[in-house]
């Protein structure tokens, strides 16, 4: 039992529902709910872009890495970050100008609504979903960890904070989430990484030399290792990562909350230097953990004769080496802080998602597929908040289903399916003319069958989840076959496409390009 | 105000100071996109095919290798290549924007 996680974690979720309140009070339209009436400024939205990415599992997961395997550790970091010059370059400021609450609006532009929103609110789903499991399984186990909370009721305590933060106080209680545990996550993670560096003199060189002398690998850590076994691995899950960014519907959504194409860039160069910023801590934060943490046998299980596994031996096992560390630095109040931000920044990315999630199911297919633009503002935003109860209560059935299931393969599955679905569909309709509503709808779907099927066919799910002794498809990671498939199939379709239709769409390019590049009309839309 | 917008949308289209812009503002866009593809992938692929040059050591006797300033950097690089556009976007390109559309009103 931690007293002082538990009071920490407390005042945050106090501070989060009296924001949640003062939320909820100034959202009546649907342009406050989904989009925080546009009111966020670049910097703010640069932090809740951070807060949204910065997972507890990159947190604990990449520094757990750096402390297992020292270098590879940044490899990984380095493809977590590389995406948001992609974002800034193609996707930010034509995403402000052409839509207004979800990414399917700039996707289906120009092409009809039904079949790209269907097939964009699928994307979405898919992503979330996948990414929902991932976060709610690793919440579960960490909160069970760090609080002592049976597994099933963090579960419901996660849900039912997450559908409280979306349905009361919709985009904007969720922005101030992100941003209250921006700031707490990279405060705590300085403070940190200060104290590591402090201990070595702030020189590099110190400890990188006595986590070698500390570590059972000695020098091999200082280099690549086990990480990238084979190039076609390497460039596929580098793509996932660095396109999947581009199409992660929790993340573009953020782009409709600020006020211009302007606003849009500032966000994504703050939110870069966050994120940046924060790997580089997380990397330090690991090689800390392995001078401070592998020579006292407190923090790892005991074995025979004294001994003990200096890595898989860690107790509650890697990922837990920056919660470890916190005590090292900063006793068991420090070890309280770290904790409850740990549980904070779990919220605060399932939040973002049931967001994404619900706006999909709310403004896409019930607004635009069912009732064909018919139903009223406030029907729509009650739709979005029911959905956001139901994405809740499924979160934490799946979550306690997954339980003990293997759940790593998730999170880059979630980015395969963002890479080969949603970032090709918007892409394509952004930048080539001749992108037709069957092209896209086609290449689209390929490319997330692809995705799902190459991952259930590959060795993590094929041999280690259903056990069958050969995989069906060799890699772990299916960007370069399923982005490949998608940008192909979007590109033949559209080419073979002869209807009326078609032609109409082609024609609406040169109009879009205009405010894609200019946001002339896109103020306008966005006051409805 | 639509009928208004549509016309603009048209004139706009049709300027060629609008297109050399676009050709400008795409080239920027794209080359830096270049960048950010072939220095995050070359870095992947020292990893996959040379992973000995990352682990070289800095300085003769010391620990800290090549690879963990490479890989810092282009974390960096990531951030200044960002930083690069917003500047040249939030000022060059967005004033041309919005002189093109005031002389076309």
């Amino acid at each position: 039992m931690n007293v002082e996680a538990i009071a920490m974690f407390l005042l945050f979720v106090a501070t989060t529902l009296v924001i949640t309140r003062w939320a909820a009070q100034r959202t009546r339209t649907a342009s406050d709910f989904y989009a925080a009436g546009g009111g966020i400024t670049g910097f703010q939205n640069g932090l809740a872009i951070a807060g949204d990415f910065m997972s507890a599992a990159s947190f604990l997961g990449i520094s757990g890495l750096v402390f297992a395997s020292g270098f590879d550790g940044l490899i990984y970091s380095v493809g977590w970050l590389v995406g948001w010059p992609i974002v800034l370059f193609l996707i930010a400021e034509r995403l402000r100008n052409l839509g207004r609450f979800t990414f399917a609006d700039v996707a289906a532009f120009r092409l009809q609504a039904t079949p790209i929103r269907t097939l964009s609110a699928v994307g979405t789903l898919a992503v979330v979903a996948l990414y929902l499991i991932a976060q709610m399984v690793g919440a579960g186990k960490l909160i069970e960890l760090l609080f002592g909370l049976p597994y099933l009721y963090a579960e419901i305590v996660v849900g039912v904070l997450m559908v409280t933060y979306v349905a009361t106080g919709g985009m904007v209680a969720t922005t101030w989430v992100q941003i209250i545990k921006a700031c707490l996550l990279l405060g705590g993670a300085s403070f940190m990484a200060l104290a590591v560096l402090m201990h070595f003199g702030f020189s590099f060189e110190a400890m990188f030399r006595s986590a070698t002398e500390a570590h059972p690998d000695g020098i091999s850590i200082m280099g690549p290792g086990k990480l990238v076994t084979d190039p076609i691995s390497a460039i596929s899950l580098g793509l996932a990562l660095m396109f999947g960014t581009a199409g992660l519907p929790h993340i573009l959504m953020r782009f409709f909350t600020v006020k211009d194409a302007k606003a849009a860039r500032k966000s994504v160069f703050y939110a870069t230097g966050f994120i940046g910023y924060f790997y580089i801590l997380t990397f330090i934060i690991g090689f800390g953990a392995i001078t401070l943490l592998m020579n006292d046998p407190a923090y790892f299980k005991a074995a025979d004769g004294g001994l003990y596994d200096k890595i898989g031996g860690m107790i509650g096992g890697t990922n837990m080496a920056a919660i470890h560390l916190s005590k090292a630095v900063g006793g068991s109040l420090f070890l309280g802080f770290i904790s409850a931000v740990a549980f904070a920044t779990i919220l605060a990315v399932v939040a973002g998602l049931t967001l994404a999630g619900a706006s999909a199911v709310s403004h896409d297919l019930y607004a635009s597929v069912f009732a064909k633009g018919r139903a009223s503002e406030q029907t729509e935003i009650r739709i979005s908040k029911v959905s956001a109860l139901v994405i809740g209560v499924v979160a934490i059935l799946l979550g306690y289903v997954f339980e003990n299931q293997n759940v790593a393969f998730m999170v880059g599955l979630a980015f395969a399916v963002a890479a080969s679905c949603n970032f090709p569909v918007l892409a394509m309709s952004i930048f080539w003319s001749g992108t037709t509503t069957r092209g896209a709808v086609v290449g689209g779907f390929l490319g997330l069958a692809s995705a799902i099927g190459m991952v259930v066919l590959s060795p993590a799910v094929w041999v280690k989840t259903f056990g069958f002794p050969q995989a069906l498809f060799p890699y772990d990671s299916p960007a370069l076959f399923s982005m490949t498939l998608a940008f192909l199939g979007i590109y033949v379709v559209s080419k073979l496409d002869r209807s009326a239709s078609a032609d109409a769409e082609r024609a609406a390019f040169a109009a879009q390009f205009v405010r894609s590049e200019t946001g002339i009309g896109a103020g306008a839309a966005s006051a409805h | 105000m639509a009928a208004d917008t549509g016309a603009l949308i048209e004139r706009v289209s049709r300027d060629p100071e609008f297109r050399d812009l676009e050709r400008r503002r795409s080239r920027f866009a794209w080359t830096l996109t270049l960048i950010m593809v072939v220095i995050y992938f070359g870095f992947v692929l020292t990893v996959a095919f040379a992973p000995a040059i990352l682990a070289r050591p800095l300085v003769e006797g010391g620990v800290t290798t090549l690879g963990i300033p490479l890989g810092i950097g282009v974390i960096l690089t990531a951030f200044v290549l960002t930083g690069l556009y917003v500047r040249r976007a939030n000022t060059d390109f967005d004033a041309t924007t919005e002189r093109i559309i005031e002389r076309l009103k």
